[in-house]
């Protein structure tokens, strides 16, 4: 082997000994680079399992706040429910309470009328066609009479009545039967079941005692109503103590008026029989 | 606004009153009275009313009557006319509407079926 050769053969084991480290080098870097990617790997992978914490938690928190609210919202709904339930109750409270005036405010106007035609003259037969408009248009009776005190005979006789002859209608003394007894205690009768109720003459369905105060003038005795009216009303009772108070000075007042009027020309004749 | 023109036809004074209290109470209508079915007509031919309320039994001319001519009338073929009577038969009842009449209404009286009665007819 010559000196040129054994000069090559070193260079090509230099070149491999340098190739060979450049190698290693680069296995080393491989590794090195290797290791790195795995540590990143690992990085990356413990911070998405920390986002995937943290989201959950800002999820749930989300989720509690909502269901709070919700809660809330609902508690408030609730109360808003009964808010309007109470209203409409207090609604339907006011409704029932405008009725019941409305028919205070009805009952009242018609008391008033019927006082006011009461008043409204001093006309006997004038005060005893009201008192029977009254009963008729107002109580709804159909067959009903009048009969005042006679004080000398201490009876009550009748004077007015609809739907019935006045023949028909009993002289009763005071104290004596329903109607008697009726004027007796001053005390109005209703009759207890008014769907059995068959007419007599003595026995009437309803007696209203005429009283000026405990003064009683006489009754009012109603054996029929019409076919419509089926029972009274709490208007009924009003107007039957209205009657009984108002009808009453009504009747006295022009009875007495009318006797007064007859007194005074009886004396006005007498007088100018004497000055002639 | 003029006031709407009421007849009310009734022999009775104080059922007038308790009408024409009731009426006025509710608006301010102009309301004239007669005292049967003869007056009546004699009224409706002297103006013009917007509404008729009448009773059937009355001296005279009862309300029935006074429902027919009234119908018969060219000015009055389509006034409301109301029957407030004691008078509870159905078949009153049917007659009185056949005869043209709108509303029946029996005694005793009842404020609010009347006023509820007239603010439907007149439409209020």
């Amino acid at each position: 082997m010559s000196q040129s050769d054994d000069k090559s053969n070193l260079n090509r084991a230099e070149d491999f000994l340098q190739m060979f480290k450049k190698g290693a080098e680069f296995t080393q870097d491989l590794l090195k680079e290797n290791e790195r990617l795995r540590f990143r790997i690992v990085k990356l992978e413990e911070s998405l399992k920390e986002c995937d914490q943290v989201g959950g938690t800002v999820l749930s928190q989300d989720s509690a706040r909502l269901l709070k609210k919700i809660e809330e919202l609902e508690q408030e709904k609730a109360e808003i429910l009964g808010r309007v339930r109470r209203a409409e109750e207090e609604n339907q409270d006011f409704a029932n309470r405008y009725v019941e005036i409305e028919e205070e405010n009805n009952m009242l106007a018609n008391l008033y009328i019927a006082s006011y035609q009461l008043h409204s003259t001093l006309d006997f037969k004038e005060v005893t066609q009201i008192i029977l408009e009254i009963v008729i248009n107002l109580i709804g009776a159909e067959e009903f009479g009048l009969l005042l005190l006679d004080e000398k005979t201490n009876r009550l006789e009748p004077i007015a009545c609809e739907g019935l002859e006045l023949g028909q209608l009993p002289s009763v003394g005071v104290g004596s039967g329903i109607i008697g007894g009726s004027v007796k205690s001053g005390e109005n009768y209703f009759i207890e079941s008014m769907e059995e109720y068959q007419r007599d003459f003595l026995n009437p369905m309803v007696c209203i005692p005429l009283k000026i105060k405990e003064h009683v003038i006489g009754v009012i005795v109603i054996y029929k109503l019409l076919t419509q009216k089926e029972k009274f009303t709490s208007v009924d009772y009003e107007l039957f103590s209205l009657l009984a108070g108002h009808a009453a000075t009504a009747v006295f007042s022009s009875r007495l008026y009318s006797e007064s009027e007859r007194k005074l020309s009886t004396i006005q004749g007498f007088i100018d029989l004497l000055t002639k | 606004m003029t006031a709407l023109k009421v007849l009310v036809v009734e022999d009775s004074p104080t059922m007038r009153q308790l009408i024409v209290f009731a009426l006025k109470r509710i608006r301010n209508f102009q309301i004239v009275e007669a005292n049967d079915g003869v007056d009546g007509l004699k009224k409706l031919s002297a103006e013009k009313f917007d509404l008729i309320l009448t009773d059937i039994n009355m001296p005279i001319m009862d309300g029935l009557k006074l429902v027919s001519m009234v119908r018969n009338d060219p000015n009055y073929k389509t006034v409301p006319i109301i029957i407030i009577t004691t008078e509870g038969a159905a078949e009153d009842r049917d007659r009185a509407l056949a005869l043209g009449a709108n509303a029946y209404i029996t005694k005793p009286i009842q404020t609010i079926q009347i006023l509820d009665t007239v603010k439907r007819l007149l439409n209020f």
